[in-house]
């Protein structure tokens, strides 16, 4: 049994060297279109991420919205608007080597601050079972009014995305 | 079951959240942008559900509260990409600092 406990924490780990190295591709490479493959690839990681987690139907909607909505939308706009491999272009600005600082301060400060606060781990949470059901009945009971309001944020941004991507001349209907 | 350390989850979405940052202050392409964006929220969903597995007294709220940001993010990138179709129908241009009509 020990040996099939290190080789699923060696794969946990491995997941997360995975995710880690594709964001920095999302991040560096020059081609968007690249860079939206690289997201999705880190998307479906998280998702396995979730699942060691044991929030499985929290993977699965990720796969579905994120890596089936999202990552189609924003590949999407990036054909409509995207020169392709156009080389001359610059992709960053000029503050990349300031970002790098300020953030390398930020990540050892957050760092240090993780490993000393003691996170109140109880063995009551990590022995306790999310079902499905159990989120369908908190999300129709406790939560029923964020919930409420997702779906009014939902329509809202249905119609302003709408409105707004439409073209505005009434005479260049083709 | 598997259990990882707490502080390793945490410092792997720390990770992941200041890789997202930095692409997000560097980038020019709004695009670009909108992805870095999608990282971080990714980072931060991460942590909500890491939280709700190991110490939560109602192990429902965390996976809740990831959905919601996971249908917030959603709304965020369709109106977000929805303003850049906008923005390059009218400017051609999709690079954050070319878009200075209202600078001076």
């Amino acid at each position: 049994m020990p040996v099939l406990e290190i080789a699923a924490k060696f794969g946990t780990y491995a997941v997360m060297a995975m995710i880690l190295i594709f964001a920095l591709g999302v991040v560096t490479l020059r081609n968007l279109f690249h860079c939206a493959l690289c997201l999705a690839a880190a998307l479906i990681g998280t998702a396995a991420l979730y699942v060691v987690l044991q929030a499985e139907y929290l993977a699965a909607i990720q796969i579905l919205l994120y890596v089936g909505a999202v990552v189609t939308l924003i590949i999407f706009a990036i054909m409509l608007t995207e020169h392709l491999a156009e080389k001359t272009v610059r992709q960053n600005n000029s503050q990349s080597l300031l970002a790098l600082l300020g953030l390398l301060g930020f990540v050892a400060l957050l760092t240090g601050l993780i490993l000393k606060t003691p996170w109140p781990v109880t063995q009551t949470a990590l022995t306790a079972k999310v079902s499905v059901m159990g989120l369908g009945e908190a999300l129709m009971g406790t939560y029923v009014f964020p919930f409420e309001v997702i779906s009014i944020i939902l329509i809202a941004a249905l119609i302003g995305t709408v409105v707004i991507a439409k073209k505005d001349d009434p005479e260049e209907k083709p | 079951m598997i259990v990882l350390p707490l502080p390793h989850i945490l410092i792997f979405s720390l990770f992941l959240f200041a890789i997202g940052l930095y692409g997000a202050l560097v980038r020019r392409n709004i695009i670009g942008i909108l992805i870095s964006i999608e990282l971080m929220l990714n980072a931060a969903n991460i942590n909500l559900i890491a939280f709700s597995k190991y110490t939560s007294l109602s192990p429902e709220t965390g996976q809740i509260f990831a959905l919601f940001v996971i249908a917030i993010a959603a709304t965020a990138a369709a109106v977000g990409l929805a303003i850049v179709l906008a923005l390059y129908r009218v400017r051609k241009t999709v690079q954050a600092d070319e878009v200075n009509l209202l600078k001076w």
